[in-house]
């Protein structure tokens, strides 16, 4: 903590930033967002959008998984239910996107309170196990439900207006992505200092203690559920329109389990922590494939290993993450800032 | 209702079933001596397939001598990750352990077609194939003998349980891990036992796989199967696994011999919902109150 600062209202005290390095280094992410897209190519450009929408997914995630302590395997599941649901909208009924995206993470959230129904008895492996069937039927119902979703055919979805203009390059649906994420990001740090967020902490740490001090443990779940499908419909409502096309490829167990890579990479319970998770999870496989094109006169076989060494590598990853610093990469931001706060007098 | 055809999905439904419970077997050791759910099964059934046919088909060992190669280095395999990757996280939430055995499973995915390529292998198949009439249908000959190979494997494995030192001591384990600890039991040979077995068994079902289906990418699907039949079993019973490997063997052969449209694929599932609404601990599992 820096020292000598002092707050004389309740209001600055309480305040989401209040110290000033804080301050600075929010101004500065600020305007690195902005100024972000004026130097890109259109390739950083596509990953940074990925980034956004995977950040999106990640704090859904982690809302349920870091902050509620539910483990869930249904993250693509949901991803798929807001992505045809705000497709359907709009290809089949002609609702502008800005209406179908909120629309379709509605859905998603309706969809998280039926899968959430069984945290009611199960917790823990077993709750695991029941989102993974859960992940499994809904890639099954997608597949096979041809008169609804078009089976394994992709729905391909127009690509949005908004104020006249066409959201068809990456430069133009960055400013829509980083909006909504900044938002949602702003949204759930708010809701941990929150009646609701602290509910959910307490049932994570230890359930039983929860529901002996008040906390409706049953209800607080489902609210997680609910609470994070939404986020997760969105970023997967949000996929839809900017790829235009879905396919249910998208949407598989792998999605899920990279998700919950990227929360657990990036620190359980953290929000900046699903930022550099997902921002890892999105440009490690890029940095991988850059490699290996760079490689390609020199060694030519290094381009049938690449894939392999993506898998191989994203395993690696969070295997080393789980052994060395289960508290992942916010943890590490935490000690970079810790050591430069009272630098260069560290004693 | 045609009574060959009901025999024939039945003999079908027990030897995939019995691989099932060759599976779940090594998940159940696993969850009983550590608490921890290991998605990399399927990748050990992999690993076992791929490692038969490097053995027999690449090396042109005799298949008795690939087969016990093959059990060896699957062994290998499962000390190998226990020691390096489970061990450091005794004691982690559940979160961490089910991630960990997730990117271990990929890993070893990668490692795996890093080594043989994607491509199918043609596997030189020594369980005898063709056809035999049994009961008055005509059922495959490899059927019938995957179930009896199954069935003495998983004998031993039970009596495994109830005589000898190790699984005695495993069972304490499960049972009360400080009490256990207390006698002087040591939880790091458990450990490492329990995934070498694993790996074992799960190289045994790779073989047999290797066998029946051939040796291909499509293998990694059964290890997800597998949680239908640990949890209508009881994640923490050895019968409980082979019960459930031939319940849910059977469900599937049926519901693709009596209807269309692909629903095999998710009835397990939708069992595996019914089974954690009414009744989470499965069929033989230890039941655990705890009221909230």
């Amino acid at each position: 903590m820096e020292s000598g600062i002092f707050f004389s209202d309740y209001r600055s005290d309480m305040a989401l930033r209040r110290m000033p390095l804080q301050k600075v280094r929010t101004g500065l992410l600020l305007v690195g967002l902005v100024v972000f897209p004026l130097l890109a190519n259109p390739y950083w450009l596509n990953l940074a959008n990925q980034i956004a929408i995977a950040t999106i997914g990640a704090i859904g995630l982690n809302i349920l998984v870091g902050y509620t302590g539910q483990i869930s395997l249904g993250q693509g599941a949901f991803m798929a239910v807001g992505a045809y649901g705000s497709g359907l909208l709009t290809v089949r009924l002609d609702v502008p996107f800005y209406f179908s995206i909120p629309a379709a993470a509605l859905i998603t959230a309706f969809a998280g309170l039926v899968v959430g129904l069984p945290s009611l008895r199960l917790k823990g492996l077993y709750l695991a196990v029941a989102t993974l069937a859960a992940q499994q039927i809904v890639e099954f119902v997608v597949t096979h439900w041809d008169g609804l979703t078009g089976g394994t055919e992709a729905l391909v979805v127009p690509a949005p207006e908004l104020f006249g203009a066409r959201m068809n390059t990456d430069g133009r649906f960055y400013w829509i992505l980083v909006v909504v994420a900044l938002a949602v990001a702003v949204f759930a740090a708010n809701l941990f200092r929150s009646r609701v967020g602290r509910a959910w902490v307490a049932i994570r740490d230890q359930d039983i203690a929860a529901s002996a001090i008040g906390v409706n443990v049953f209800g607080y779940k489902l609210l997680a559920f609910a609470t994070s499908s939404f986020l997760v419909g969105l970023s997967g409502a949000l996929l839809a329109h900017y790829r235009s096309i879905v396919t249910w490829e998208r949407f598989t167990i792998e999605v899920s389990i990279s998700y919950l890579a990227m929360i657990i990479i990036g620190g359980l319970g953290t929000i900046s922590g699903s930022f550099f998770g997902a921002t890892l999870i999105v440009l490690l496989p890029a940095m991988i494939n850059t490699l290996g094109r760079s490689l390609q006169d020199t060694a030519p076989w290094a381009a049938t290993v690449l894939p392999y060494v993506q898998q191989g590598v994203f395993g690696l990853v969070i295997i080393l993450f789980l052994v060395l610093e289960p508290e992942g990469l916010a943890k590490l931001w935490r000690n970079v800032k810790d050591y430069f706060r009272v630098w260069p007098f560290s004693y | 209702m045609n009574s060959d055809v009901f025999l024939q999905l039945t003999v079908s439904g027990l030897s995939n079933g019995m691989v099932y419970a060759l599976v779940a077997v090594g998940f159940v050791v696993i969850f009983k001596a550590s608490d921890v759910i290991n998605f990399a099964q399927g990748e050990f059934l992999l690993f076992g397939a791929y490692l038969a046919f490097a053995f027999i088909g690449q090396f042109g060992f005799p298949w008795s001598v690939g087969v016990l190669a093959t059990l060896l280095g699957a062994a290998m395999i499962g000390l190998i990750v226990e020691r390096l990757v489970l061990r450091p996280l005794i004691g982690e939430p559940v979160i961490s352990m089910i991630m960990v055995t997730i990117g271990l499973s990929s890993l070893l995915r990668a490692v795996v077609n890093g080594i043989w390529g994607a491509r199918p292998k043609a596997f030189p198949n020594f369980i005898p194939s063709g056809e035999v009439e049994f009961l008055g249908a005509v059922v495959g000959i490899d059927r019938l003998l995957v179930i009896a190979i199954a069935a003495i494997l998983l004998t031993i494995l039970t009596l495994f349980f109830r005589h000898t030192r190790d699984g005695i001591a495993m069972r304490a384990i499960a049972d009360d891990q400080q009490a256990a600890l207390s006698m002087g039991i040591s939880i790091k040979r458990v450990l490492a036992v329990a995934w070498a077995m694993a790996a074992i068994t799960a190289a045994v079902a790779g073989i047999i796989l290797a066998n029946t289906v051939g040796v291909s990418h499509d293998i990694i699907f059964i290890g997800l199967r597998v949680f239908p039949v640990v949890i209508l079993g009881g994640l923490d019973s050895v019968p409980g696994a082979i019960v459930g490997g031939g319940v849910i063997g059977l469900l599937e052969s049926y519901t693709a011999g009596y209807t269309t449209s692909g629903l095999e694929l998710i009835v397990p599932y939708i069992v595996l919902i019914l089974v954690l609404m009414i009744r989470p601990y499965g069929l033989f599992g230890k039941e655990i109150i705890e009221r909230v």
